[in-house]
């Protein structure tokens, strides 16, 4: 399990982070949910050490993964898909998975995790020597999901996965989603779609400039006027 | 055959300085897919590879020296990145390439200091220096060797970035360095290893280059390492092949001026081809068209 404990962060002048709690407990979605600019992102960057904490703690399994090299986070189990989906355009479908295990050593179940990410993306399996540029939008997040589950991630972090993606596609990626948490792995989700990520959510926290506004389960938030007047449209 | 007769030696010797020059360009090209940084003082790591030839070749064996040559320049290399431009890495661009100027001088000076400013007399190896005879052509062993052996480091170096875990390592730091790093690459490590090739390609190119010369002293490495930098800005900076191939092109094509009598013009003539370039392809022939990065 993955527990912030008032979190701050500083971007040059900007407060982004003020004093978050967030926990993401196993076996469950969690996700982030809020405006652009609330610091969803920067929370996710600095769990993984891509970001000069100010103050406050991360911890992973009890342990204090605050100020750790991101290569070490990420050797104990924590990925971060980031938004944009960021796959490296001039390396294969097969060379961005290979990338996503590199910290890994284990040559025969990497081989296996592979298979298990093509059967998951069965449109990734027709083109794993095609150039990552070449794909489609839909085709490059799954990508992205796919080499973020190579790390054999217990947690999983999704930066805005369904960004610029046409509907079908998101509902795609979404029962994914569902797909990993049953497989065991943690998810912490941040989504401006919120109500495909409040859908598939067990908990979720809303953030607004740099603070939690409010928290609940999927289920309540969908439900609550706040968060429909704000998020959802309605 | 009497054309041959007067342009096989310049095709020749332009070749084997192509060679060289491309030797050198791969450290340029490199740091510069990496780094987006012109590391200015990558000529004078190849100058000062030369010195420290001169100074080993005088109580070791040939191959010792040959080697230690290497990997003075590599310690020399990887030591530069971490004192002058590891801690400008998010510093403005244009602060790191004030600095790699800086690393320039500081080399330069500090050779202009341990030789006093004299030429000093680069070791002469008997197996660089042997004639050969090719058809009417006669010429050193040197102008032979290079050729293949540049062209089978380039295969090597090839093979490297398209097989092997750290290559990849390479091609994806190139492209995006968080991204990187989120998947657990450590950034530093690719980039050390990106210097340890540029800086031993350098020195074994040093070793080729100057055994055509009978002397060295501290400007030794302007002039072909701004040959070589020519050459990568003409194959498309960032490019492997493409630097390789510009070396090649501008090692002929100055031979082929020197040979028109124009000698006095050769260098002037290298320059002139690379304002061409910049005129028309900007991005060199192999050159990515957009890369900055976001």
């Amino acid at each position: 399990m993955l527990a912030i404990r008032d979190l701050n962060v500083h971007y040059g002048g900007i407060h982004a982070l003020r004093g978050i709690d967030i926990d993401v407990p196993d076996g469950k979605i969690i996700s982030l949910i809020g405006a652009n600019g609330a610091g969803k992102s920067t929370t996710l960057k600095a769990i993984m050490g891509l970001v000069s904490k100010s103050t406050g703690h991360v911890y992973w399994d009890n342990t204090d993964i605050t100020g750790m090299k991101t290569k070490d986070i990420v050797n104990s189990g924590i990925i971060l898909c980031p938004e944009g989906r960021k796959i490296f355009p001039d390396l294969t479908v097969d060379e961005n998975l290979s990338v996503g295990a590199y910290l890994r050593k284990d040559k025969v179940a990497i081989a296996k995790d592979r298979e298990i990410a093509y059967d998951l993306f069965p449109r990734l399996a027709e083109r794993t020597w095609q150039l990552g540029a070449t794909l489609s939008g839909g085709e490059q997040q799954m990508l992205a999901v796919a080499r973020a589950l190579m790390s054999k991630p217990r947690l999983l972090m999704l930066d805005e996965p369904s960004l610029g993606l046409a509907p079908l596609v998101i509902k795609d990626i979404f029962s994914v989603i569902q797909k990993i948490k049953e497989e065991g792995v943690n998810v912490l989700l941040i989504e401006q779609n919120a109500k495909a990520a409040l859908d598939i959510s067990d908990y979720a926290y809303v953030m607004e400039s740099g603070v939690i506004s409010m928290a609940g389960s999927g289920k309540a938030l969908l439900s609550d006027p706040r968060v429909q007047k704000a998020y959802l449209g309605e | 055959m009497g054309f041959l007769h007067t342009w096989l030696p310049y095709i020749l010797a332009g070749i084997a300085v192509g060679g060289q020059y491309a030797l050198i360009a791969i450290g340029y090209t490199m740091v510069y897919g990496i780094l987006r940084l012109i590391n200015f003082a990558h000529g004078d790591i190849f100058m000062w590879s030369g010195l420290i030839m001169v100074y080993l070749i005088t109580t070791l064996p040939l191959w010792v020296s040959i080697v230690l040559v290497i990997l003075f320049a590599i310690i020399l290399g990887t030591t530069i990145e971490k004192i002058a431009y590891r801690p400008l890495r998010t510093a403005p661009r244009m602060s790191i390439m004030i600095s790699a100027i800086g690393v320039s001088y500081l080399l330069q000076n500090f050779a202009l200091y341990i030789t006093g400013g004299l030429t000093k007399t680069y070791p002469a190896i008997a197996l660089l220096q042997r004639a050969v005879s090719i058809g009417p052509a006669t010429t050193k062993m040197v102008t032979i060797i290079t050729p293949f052996l540049t062209i089978l480091l380039v295969f090597l170096l090839v093979m490297l970035i398209q097989h092997t875990k750290i290559g990849m390592a390479m091609r994806a730091v190139s492209r995006d360095f968080e991204t990187s790093s989120l998947m657990g690459i450590d950034i530093n490590r690719v980039i050390t290893v990106t210097f340890v090739i540029g800086c031993g390609l350098a020195a074994i190119g040093s070793v080729l280059f100057f055994s055509n010369y009978t002397g060295i002293n501290p400007m030794s490495g302007a002039m072909p390492g701004l040959k070589a930098f020519v050459a990568a800005v003409f194959g498309g900076i960032g490019s492997v092949p493409g630097a390789v191939l510009g070396a090649f092109v501008i090692g002929i094509a100055e031979n082929i001026v020197k040979g028109t009598g124009w000698t006095t013009f050769s260098d002037a003539f290298t320059f002139v081809l690379l304002i061409i370039i910049l005129m028309v392809k900007p991005t060199g022939l192999f050159g990515e068209k957009d890369i900055d990065k976001v």
